[in-house]
């Protein structure tokens, strides 16, 4: 059978997949512990350190508590702390121990709120820079400096106006998805074609017509681009203003289990990031699919 | 007065190349007719859509005015309907929703199943029936613009601005949809200005054909009746003795105009100094026009 285009991808992505857990896997295996050639005061010494612990059979094997932050942990390691932050997703242990369920459901929220509210502000700002040639050119200097700003840097001017770490999170994640949307929309809406308000022109259509019947459906593939770009940053940067604020969240999971040197619940932390991304993105797309259409 | 009447209309744009500015053309003066037909041909550039833009509302003259029906036309309106050379549907939206949001506009007060009825009527009227919910890019061009003459029909405006309509479409589709063309106009007479490059669709299109001389300071230079009785068809109109009169005169025109310098000719040298244009009638048989047709 001749390789490329005929083969399934799927069978691809599962035979890279396998490769690479085997491959971690045996990375970051360590041999069992062999008492061999120690002495009896030795294996006591390892034992009072808490390196070692004694087997129901008298024998004597590496302490799993300790082995956690030895090393890299291996595929299984990760697979054990992922089962078990599973089983008690639901759970809310303390103020700062939510399951991972609450904390994915925080993160979303705080991401949307953010999201939501840049992207309605980032579009109507854009609209009306778009229809007015002046005023665009009059305020593009502005957002070319605010663009490349990183949404962190903003962080600690907005915690020190509006003093709550909860208000300045969703902040950051504004600031982050505010200026793609912002310049794509000035830009889709300018360029929008003549032809289109001409027509709008001679119905007579009213403002809010005009707006809703043709300039937002023309320029909606330019701004689902401008979304999709302010989409991306704000997922990065919701995660460092968890880490850094403070805030429940799977980016403050990620940070809690450093402090706890777990490190396989840290790369648990990093899988949750990552598949929280997937799910919104592949939402954000079915979004993005009904406003666009072909020229 | 004329039903549509452009006054000594100038138009100026500024120079591209830095100061001062262009003068596209100068005095033109229109007068049509209620129900007449009206086709201006001239080169590229010689600011022909221009005044169609003028006439729709779309652009500004730099002096002069239109007046529809008696009263000063500024800025567009649902009295002055455009067919675009690019049609410029919606491609949002589908076949019936671009002629509806048209219909919508015109008749604000009709209820969902008038609206509908009547675009239905028009939608039939371009055989377009079954394509109610495309969107204009599953449609041909031919198709396209069959949409865009059922939405600007449907409002049943007092004056159709054809903007070279057929120039984006195929040369057999073209025919088609230029008798359909008839067909519809001789139901609805409007009155229709029409801007365009081909000659045979001029003729077999109007009551009477303007010819623009070439721009800056664009003219109308000769005004011809097309003395070909209607009903026309394309296959019919080509018998008749002053078919190709009309077509050579057109195309004399055109040819000599297409030179920068005016050449020697005479006729040409009148042409271009007389401020009123020439008013060119194979029935009336002028020496002037016997002389050009030849």
């Amino acid at each position: 059978m001749p390789s490329g285009t005929n083969s399934n991808p799927w069978l691809i992505s599962g035979f890279l997949l396998v490769v690479f857990l085997l491959g971690w896997h045996f990375f970051t295996m360590r041999p069992t512990f062999d008492p061999r050639g120690m002495t009896e005061e030795q294996l006591q010494l390892m034992e009072f350190n808490g390196d070692i612990i004694r087997t129901t059979d008298g024998g004597y094997t590496w302490n799993p508590e300790k082995e956690k932050v030895k090393g890299v942990p291996g595929p299984l390691a990760v697979l054990e702390k992922a089962r078990t932050e599973l089983a008690e997703a639901f759970e809310k242990k303390g103020t700062n121990d939510h399951g991972i369920a609450y904390l994915v459901g925080y993160t979303v929220s705080r991401f949307a709120a953010g999201f939501i509210a840049a992207s309605i502000v980032a579009i109507m700002l854009g609209i009306l820079l778009g229809l007015n040639k002046v005023l665009f050119r009059a305020v593009n200097p502005y957002i070319q400096i605010l663009k490349p700003i990183s949404p962190l840097a903003w962080m600690p001017l907005l915690l020190y106006t509006v003093k709550d770490p909860k208000w300045t999170a969703v902040l950051v994640v504004f600031m982050a998805a505010l200026w793609p949307t912002l310049a794509t929309t000035a830009f889709g809406v300018n360029s929008l074609r003549k032809d289109y308000l001409h027509v709008a022109a001679i119905l007579q259509l009213s403002w809010i017509k005009r707006l809703f019947k043709v300039i937002l459906p023309g320029a909606a593939p330019t701004i689902v681009n401008g979304l999709r770009i302010s989409f991306g940053s704000a997922l990065v940067a919701v995660v460092p203003a968890e880490m850094l604020l403070g805030e429940l969240g799977v980016g403050y999971l990620s940070w809690i289990e450093w402090n706890n040197l777990d490190i396989a619940g840290v790369i648990f932390a990093i899988l949750v990031v990552g598949l929280v991304g997937v799910i919104l993105d592949s939402g954000f797309n079915k979004l993005a699919g009904l406003v666009t259409y072909q020229e | 007065m004329a039903f549509l009447q452009v006054d000594h209309a100038t138009k100026y744009f500024p120079n591209p190349s830095g100061e001062g500015s262009v003068c596209i053309f100068r005095d033109v003066t229109i007068k049509i007719e209620k129900g007449e037909f009206v086709t201006t041909i001239g080169h590229s550039g010689c600011g022909k859509s221009t005044l169609l833009n003028i006439i729709a509302g779309l652009e500004t003259m730099t002096e002069g005015g239109v007046i529809l029906n008696g009263r000063e036309a500024s800025g567009p309106g649902l009295d002055r309907m455009v067919v675009f050379q690019n049609f410029a549907l919606m491609p949002w939206m589908t076949v019936f929703e671009n002629i509806a949001l048209a219909v919508r506009s015109a008749y604000p007060d009709w209820n969902r199943e008038q609206v509908a009825a009547h675009v239905h009527k028009y939608i039939a009227l371009v055989g377009l029936k079954g394509a109610e919910n495309k969107r204009p890019t599953a449609l041909s061009g031919g198709m396209k613009q069959r949409v865009g003459l059922a939405r600007a029909f449907s409002i049943e405006p007092k004056v159709l601005l054809l903007d070279e309509p057929f120039a984006q479409i195929d040369a057999l589709t073209r025919g088609v949809i230029q008798e359909e063309l008839i067909q519809m106009w001789n139901t609805s007479r409007n009155t229709v200005f029409m801007v365009t490059h081909d000659v045979d669709e001029a003729i077999l299109l109007s009551d009477r054909i303007m010819l623009m001389t070439n721009g800056p300071e664009a003219r109308i230079a000769e005004i011809v009746d097309v003395t070909v009785p209607r009903p026309r068809s394309r296959a019919s109109i080509i018998e008749h003795p002053h078919y190709y009169r009309i077509r050579n005169h057109i195309i004399h025109f055109l040819v000599r105009h297409a030179k920068h310098e005016p050449d020697s000719d005479a006729v040409a040298a009148e042409v271009s100094v007389s401020a009123v244009p020439v008013e060119v009638n194979f029935e009336k048989e002028s020496p002037r026009a016997q002389l050009t047709a030849l």
